[in-house]
């Protein structure tokens, strides 16, 4: 089911939370609602699933507006953060619920309730913890339990608010992964909100950046990353190096490939792996960019410089390269190094 | 030499550890002696003392005084009341926690006080206020008379009285918990198509019923037992407004000491039983 928001608005007093938000999600996608806290990603998706009431615009499910529905008419299914399981239910009566619930005439037979109850923990792979009661189970366990319960009503629509966010690191990997394969089985139309911008990417397949309540950049991760919009999304969406070119002393940087030609704004972000290395080979002042530390990130170094100002202030700057590439340099810390940048983002 | 760490024996670490925490013996048996000797003087001699005179004449004279009439007539209004207050202040309890904990609105942090206010002035004063609202020279005594209505002095006057009182008993038990718990079940309940009422039956409530059914025993116990502003709306008028507390204030004061006795020895068996019921409401929601 495909999703229409338009000039959505949400104030709480006389803070800002969403301001005129206009969005569409296509049928079948599987959106990540990404930004730092407090810029309105969670008040967003709860006003998608009628948890909250928007103070403007409307809500359109598969072309109907539902901006007047109540939560539990809008077919959409929930998952939260701390997995809000019914804990004096056990696991199965918490898949069970949502089908329990349903009027009397659309309630199937409890036959048919107990064959889709298993099913859906089998899908999550949990059936084996049927009877359990939810404070015997893992995070990770309860979260595919909120999931199979969320799925249990065939909701037209995945909302999962930080559905990875109280889980521990290793936990957190497999069930991004394990989301990923069972969005592309079901293909229902699924929004996640994360301020995991990793998450994001290695998720979703659309993207969606807000922050103070505007959205700042959609679309696929690989677009986001290549094309930042702007300054904010290009920041919070992998590291990037910052230069301000209004700023004096910034000579060096037209010798490091950043010519005024290319230019198009005042401040380059530059990509850590698009910024190349060498050892220098000119005495005395003109190499002075020093290589101060290095760090390994798997295949990847991660090689912090330092550029000496004329001023006496120092700035870090991060450069990557693959492993072997770093050790064929033969560098070492306090080397003096030439720069050659191949790429950079301009902003104004 | 032996230069080979011993193995620390972890439970003679522990042993060590507590010894720290522990402090001289005399002072162990001081303290649990003072608690013990304190609760001999001032609740088990008194408790036996209430059981030895209700039956210092026998048992038969404690079955007379119990079905007196008057005694009898006592017994039934304090069940009334119980009756009437403890239903109305569960709904009214559940009513409030409920506004308290989920939703925003202004004057919410004054509600919660107010709340509390049975709890922090006289009961006595809480009688008065009913007066003076509803008594004959009250605010709306004039109007009560010409239309024939009787609340002070009267049952009407009893139950208003009590439930003013026993109002905090189930709110405070929930509003707490409720809290703690957030409202995230109940949207969760809510999105996958249960009704509000649903939701209030089939998840808020399961959720609560064990601070919810303490409420009550307090709520019940109070209800029972209250003695101040029932005295003060009441007018002891024998066989008709006496609630059981009066009943062994009037009987002492006619010098009745088993009638007295008798009646404040079903008190004593009521706050008994409730204590015995809080506790295993207690052990039961530890060991859940």
């Amino acid at each position: 089911m495909s999703i229409l928001l338009s000039n959505i608005s949400k104030k709480f007093g006389t803070f800002t939370a969403l301001d005129n938000i206009n969005l569409e999600i296509p049928e079948g996608e599987l959106v990540a609602l990404l930004g730092p806290s407090g810029c309105g990603k969670t008040t967003l998706l709860r006003i998608i699933a009628g948890l909250e009431s928007a103070d403007q615009g409307r809500v359109l499910l598969s072309g109907q507006d539902r901006t007047d529905h109540d939560v539990s008419q809008r077919g959409i299914g929930f998952v939260f953060q701390h997995y809000a399981l019914f804990r004096h239910m056990t696991v199965f009566e918490n898949v069970a619920f949502g089908l329990r619930v349903k009027p009397r005439s659309e309630r199937p037979g409890e036959a048919v309730i107990r064959k889709k109850v298993h099913d859906l923990l089998n899908l999550v792979q949990l059936d084996w913890l049927h009877d359990r009661y939810p404070d015997q189970l893992s995070g990770g366990q309860r979260q595919r339990i909120a999931l199979a319960r969320a799925l249990a009503v065939e909701p037209s629509v995945l909302l999962l608010d930080e559905p990875f966010g109280a889980l521990d690191a290793s936990v957190r990997k497999d069930l991004r992964q394990w989301l990923r394969n069972l969005h592309h089985d079901l293909n229902v139309t699924s929004i996640f909100v994360t301020h995991d911008q990793e998450e994001a990417m290695e998720v979703a397949s659309q993207v969606v950046v807000l922050n103070h309540g505007q959205i700042e950049q959609q679309g696929a991760p690989g677009d986001i990353y290549d094309n930042p919009a702007n300054a904010f999304v290009s920041r919070f969406i992998g590291q990037t190096n910052v230069f301000y070119l209004e700023e004096q002393d910034v000579d060096w940087l037209q010798t490091a490939g950043l010519s005024n030609a290319q230019r198009q704004g005042k401040v380059a972000h530059v990509r850590p792996h698009d910024i190349i290395i060498e050892k220098s080979l000119a005495d005395g002042d003109d190499g002075f960019v020093t290589l101060k530390d290095w760090q390994h990130l798997g295949s990847l170094i991660r090689i912090e410089l330092v550029k000496n100002g004329s001023n006496g202030g120092t700035a870090s700057i991060y450069a990557e390269m693959p492993n072997d590439q770093f050790r064929r340099l033969h560098l070492s810390r306090g080397d003096k190094v030439d720069l050659r940048i191949r790429h950079a983002h301009w902003f104004h | 030499m032996n230069a080979i760490a011993q193995p620390i024996n972890p439970a003679r670490l522990v042993a060590r550890q507590q010894k720290v925490l522990q402090d001289a013996d005399w002072v162990r048996w001081g303290l649990v002696a003072i608690a013990v000797g304190f609760i001999t003087l001032f609740i088990c001699v008194p408790l036996g003392l209430v059981i030895f005179q209700a039956f210092s004449k026998g048992i038969a004279a404690y079955w007379s005084a119990l079905s007196q009439p008057d005694t009898l007539s006592a017994i039934k209004l304090t069940l009334l009341t119980a009756l009437v207050t403890v239903p109305l202040n569960t709904v009214f309890g559940v009513a409030a926690a409920w506004a308290i904990t989920r939703f925003e609105f202004k004057g919410k942090s004054l509600l919660t006080t107010l709340i509390d206010l049975p709890f922090s002035v006289s009961p006595v004063i809480s009688g008065l206020i009913f007066v003076l609202l509803f008594g004959a020279q009250g605010w709306f005594g004039e109007w009560l008379s010409a239309h024939d209505v009787k609340i002070i002095f009267a049952v009407p006057g009893i139950i208003l009285a009590t439930l003013f009182i026993t109002f905090p008993f189930v709110a405070r038990q929930l509003i707490p918990l409720m809290q703690e718990m957030g409202n995230q079940e109940e949207e969760a309940a809510l999105s996958l198509g249960a009704s509000g009422w649903r939701t209030f039956w089939s998840v808020t409530i399961p959720n609560i019923k064990w601070a919810l059914l303490y409420g009550v025993l307090l709520c019940n116990a109070r209800a029972m037992g209250e003695f101040g502003a029932v005295s003060v709306v009441s007018g002891h008028i024998r066989g008709l407004t006496n609630t059981l507390p009066l009943h062994v204030e009037v009987s002492y004061n006619d010098y009745d000491v088993v009638g007295a006795f008798a009646g404040a020895s079903i008190l004593a068996g009521l706050a008994i039983v409730t204590l015995i019921l809080k506790t295993a409401l207690e052990w039961r929601q530890a060991n859940r």
